[in-house]
This record gives C-alpha cells, sequence and structure tokens, in this order.
C-alpha cells in the first residue's frame, strides 16, 4: 500500500494539522510516513499545502509531482493541482471554496460541503476533521481508532477532552461526502 | 509498535539528539528554516535534566565565538543556523579549525546569495567544502539525507569532531530540516565528568594541573616557520581524514548504465527518479555523498569506468558537479541539472534533464 496525497488550502484552514494528524494515524498503523509542508510566506494568505506519504514500505522522495489523492479547500488550490491527480486518482473538495467545476474526467471527483456542516454545528475548529473523515469514507487507508490514537499523539494533553468532538466531525464528515 | 519511534521535523530530531547524546552546550540565533532546534530546546530544558547550556546569543557571531570558548575546555557544544547566518560565522569556523578543536555546526541551508529566500537550498556546497572562512582548512561535512540521519549524525558529528579534533558540519537544507518522518532517537548519553574530559582531552583549558605546562588555546602564531609546521599537521591529519572517513550510500548501482550523484534532499528526490527511469527500462542507480568532504571520488572513479555518463543533481547551479568531474577526470560525460534560488526540482523534471543531457 502507498498513498501519495497533497492537502490544499488557505492558510488557517488546518491543512497542515489534518496532514499530521493523518501521518500520525499511520505512524500508529505501523507505516512508513512523510509529512512534508509548503513553508514560508505562501502561508499568510496563498495556498498552503502539505505532501503527506503513508506506505507499507521506505518512501523515497517527499516531494513529488503528482499525487493519488488531492484534497482541495480553496479555488487556487484546484488551479494548482487538479492536473496534478494521477489518472485514476480521487480529488476531493469543499463546495464552499471552489467557484469553478472540476474538469478532469478520467479521476473519481467527491464533494464534501464541510463549511456548511460546521457552520450548521457552530464549530469551525472541526472543518479539517470533517474533511478528513470524507478522505477516510472514499479511502479507508487508516482505521479510525488509529486515527483517534494520532490524535492523542498529535494534540497536547489539555486538549484531550476534544478528541470526542473531533471523532464527531470525522464520522459527520463520512456521513455527508457525495460522489460529484 | 514500539514506542520509541516518533514522528518529528528534523530539526526538532537535531535538538532530541543533541540531549540525548550528552552534548553540554547549544548557541544559536534564530532563523528559518531551522529556527525549530532552538526551539525545541528552549522547550524541553535540558539544562534541568542533563545540565546542557541552551543560549539565544546576541548574534550568530557571538554565537559561534561561544562555541570556541566552549570547545576550548574539552566540552561538547554546537551551534545551528541558515545559510546567511552562517557565512557570518566564518571567521570563527576558521579560528576553531587554527585552533583545532572539536565542535559541530548545524547549517539547514536556504535559498542564496544574500538574505535570498527561506526556502531550500544546497548552494553552501562551495562555501562548505571549498573554505568559507580563510586560511587551508578542512570541514568534515555530513550530509543526512532523511530525519533519522539528522538525529544520528548529531553523535557522529561529535565522534568525528573529537577524533580528529576538528570542527564537523552537518550540511541538511530545509526540506530535510522541515519535513516530520518516523525517527528512533539515540538512549540518553550521561555528559561527561569534568574528570573524563581531562583524560580524553589533554589539551582542554580545565584548570592548570601540577606538573603540566599551561595549556593554551590559539590560531596565532607569529614565527612563520612554526605556523607552517602548524599548517603541515593540519595537512596530515586532513590525509588521515580523507583516507578513513568517506562515506556514501550506493542505490541500483550494480547494474546501472548511467548514475545519478545527489546528496541530502536531492538524494530523496533522486530515489524516485531512479524507480521512474526503471519503469521505463532506463538502467539508472544513484550514489549519494554522505560525506561531501571527504568526498567519495575514489567510488565515483571507479563508476566512470563502467557506466557511460553522470548527472550531478543539485539545488544550485552546479558546485558539487567540479568534484564529481574531477573525479571521473573526462572518463564520460558528467553534466549538471540544478534549480536555484530555493525552487526544489521534482523527479519528473530531473528524469527529463537526464534525457536531454546524458541519455
Amino acid at each position: 500500500m502507498k498513498k501519495e496525497i497533497i492537502i490544499a488550502g488557505f492558510g488557517g484552514q488546518g491543512v497542515l494539522s489534518m496532514g499530521k494528524i493523518l501521518a500520525y494515524s499511520g505512524l500508529m498503523e505501523g507505516k512508513e510516513v512523510s509529512w512534508m509542508p509548503s513553508y514560508g510566506p505562501e502561508q499568510r494568505g496563498g495556498t498552503a499545502n502539505v505532501t503527506v506519504i503513508l506506505s507499507d514500505d521506505p518512501i523515497s522522495s517527499p516531494i513529488l509531482n503528482e499525487f493519488d489523492i488531492a484534497i482541495i479547500l480553496n479555488q487556487p488550490s484546484l488551479d494548482k493541482f487538479e492536473n496534478k491527480v494521477k489518472p485514476g486518482g480521487i480529488l476531493i473538495y469543499d463546495g464552499y471554496g471552489i467557484h469553478t467545476p472540476v474538469k478532469r474526467t478520467d479521476i473519481d471527483v467527491y464533494r464534501v460541503d464541510a463549511m456548511d456542516a460546521v457552520t450548521e454545528m457552530q464549530n469551525e475548529k472541526a472543518f479539517n476533521m470533517l474533511i478528513l473523515g470524507g478522505l477516510l469514507k472514499v479511502s479507508p487507508m487508516v482505521k479510525i481508532e488509529n486515527v483517534l490514537l494520532g490524535l492523542k499523539k498529535s494534540l497536547p494533553e489539555r486538549h484531550h477532552k476534544l478528541i470526542p468532538m473531533n471523532e464527531a466531525a470525522i464520522k459527520k464528515g463520512m456521513e455527508i461526502i457525495r460522489k460529484v | 509498535m514500539a514506542e520509541d519511534i516518533k514522528l518529528m521535523k528534523g530539526n526538532e530530531a537535531v535538538a532530541h539528539a543533541a540531549i540525548r547524546y550528552g552534548v553540554d552546550g547549544y548557541f544559536g540565533y534564530p532563523i528559518t528554516p531551522q529556527s525549530e532546534i532552538l526551539e525545541t530546546l528552549t522547550l524541553e530544558k535540558p539544562w534541568e535534566t542533563t545540565g546542557m547550556v541552551v543560549l539565544q546569543a546576541e548574534s550568530e557571531v557571538a554565537a559561534i565565538n561561544m562555541v570556541y570558548g566552549g570547545a576550548g575546555t574539552g566540552k561538547r557544544v554546537m551551534t545551528s543556523s541558515s545559510s546567511p547566518g552562517i557565512s557570518l560565522k566564518q571567521e570563527g569556523i576558521s579560528y576553531i579549525a587554527g585552533a583545532e578543536l572539536p565542535c559541530l555546526i548545524v547549517n539547514v541551508m536556504r535559498g542564496g546569495p544574500g538574505l535570498g529566500t527561506i526556502q531550500p537550498s544546497q548552494a553552501d556546497y562551495f562555501q562548505t567544502v571549498k573554505g568559507g572562512g580563510h586560511g587551508d582548512y578542512r570541514l568534515i561535512t555530513l550530509a543526512p539525507y532523511s530525519v533519522q540521519e539528522m538525529a544520528d549524525f548529531v553523535g557522529l558529528g561529535f565522534e568525528l569532531a573529537f577524533k580528529y579534533s576538528n570542527p564537523v558540519i552537518m550540511l541538511a537544507d530545509g526540506i530535510i530540516g522541515q519535513m516530520m518522518e518516523k525517527v528512533i532517537l539515540p538512549p540518553f548519553h550521561t555528559r561527561k565528568t569534568e574528570a573524563e574530559i581531562i583524560a580524553e582531552s589533554p589539551w582542554a583549558t580545565q584548570g592548570k594541573t601540577a606538573g603540566r605546562k599551561p595549556n593554551v588555546i590559539t590560531s596565532l602564531e607569529l614565527d612563520p616557520a612554526k605556523m607552517e609546521e602548524n599548517n603541515i599537521r593540519f595537512q596530515a591529519k586532513y590525509k588521515k581524514i580523507t583516507e578513513n572517513e568517506v562515506r556514501y550510500e550506493e542505490f541500483q548501482c550494480d547494474d546501472a548504465e548511467y548514475l545519478l550523484i545527489a546528496f541530502g534532499s536531492s538524494a530523496r528526490i533522486c530515489q524516485k527518479v531512479v524507480e521512474n527511469a526503471r519503469n521505463e527500462g532506463i538502467k539508472l542507480g544513484l550514489l549519494r555523498p554522505i560525506t561531501l568532504w571527504p568526498f567519495p571520488s575514489e567510488i565515483i572513479s571507479d563508476y566512470a569506468s563502467r557506466v557511460k555518463g553522470m548527472l550531478s543533481v543539485e539545488l544550485n547551479a552546479g558546485q558539487m558537479v567540479e568534484d564529481v568531474r574531477l573525479a571521473v577526470n573526462g572518463k564520460v560525460k558528467v553534466e549538471h541539472f540544478g534549480r536555484l534560488g530555493g525552487i526544489v526540482f521534482t523527479p519528473d523534471e530531473i528524469l527529463e534533464a537526464f534525457k536531454q543531457k546524458i541519455y
């Protein structure tokens, strides 16, 4: 098993931390993982992105030109990464951030209306966990119990009380993801 | 799953490894993309556990001179910075080399010249292996290509520094510093006691003991005849290091008809290029220098009589390629491919360049 994933959006959407939780979940599952962020001025206003690789075998390059899965959380990221999904790959987007339809027909496209859902739930911090839930529904690369272990590992102890809320958000994301 | 496997950034791994290897002092000044080294050390508060000193100096120049002072007492001391900060440290590095003191310097390179950018680069190769500071000196240069090596080379760096009484530099870059992957941290080593330091480093300024001459730490020698003697001694030491400490790694080189030569994060990306090339039926291998000085010239020279061409892949305008060409000595075609100023090449770009320039 090897999954090469790009998560891209605005800084502040929880792009990097979602990647981190996914990487920790992979670690809990005994997989090889790498987490390579775009860092620097890019994170203020433009696109922030992170490449996460989960694999049964040692990982070579942490930097890739194409991906199995793209998680797209704003329009600039769609423009940048739509053409970098491998044929037969997966593109997941949040409906709120995207204004133009996805043009690719050789990939599976999914939509999670996570921004609408968190507004309804009155918990905007759960945004990235809803997206993660959607991802795990269409590509179950790690078990939920390992995601919860991963959350425990990546969150400071004082935030461990938020884990049940995160779990609920992941499950909500699994419910609301729709194929486009 | 073993509990001691951690997920962390390369910079964080350096900090944790420094504490665990029993380092006595870290002196630094923040600069992207390596600030997590000082940040992690500050969060971990090793002064409360191992007694390690962690100090944010007023500048990079102050930090390297604190390293000079600490190294003179036989302590395990280190500093870290990124390219512009490492430029500021060059005078101190030359003095430390001239005084023959052990220490570890970490450079997490970013794009230059000048203040440049904060994105990854490998453009400090010349500065590191061809001088940087003034005078005929050499730095043992280790090039990590994984978070694990960022941790391991702290230990190896101090081992080599003390073995040869010479500064060691770890030449990393923004990719290896910022990426997170699995790492197994070393077990805790206790810091050396004063008695152990006096036994290990009789030259150290640890307070004069009866029956021996005072120890003097200096790089100054106004008598040119004596200064030449010093230089001859340095050169003999460098020769010994060249004979004993060359390190490199080969990937799929056995049946290779062509070779990529790359270090650090470029070597990681090139592993993917080798996978992709072999899927297309091209017999490509990768030779990764782990020590940039001493450079693995002999093995590259051996391959020159076996392969049809080599491509030196670096995040710079063509620096290590000069050492590859010296090793190859005209026997086979050697070209360079790089991206500049903080832009990182993708595996596809490298394969394309290989096809155009070498294949």
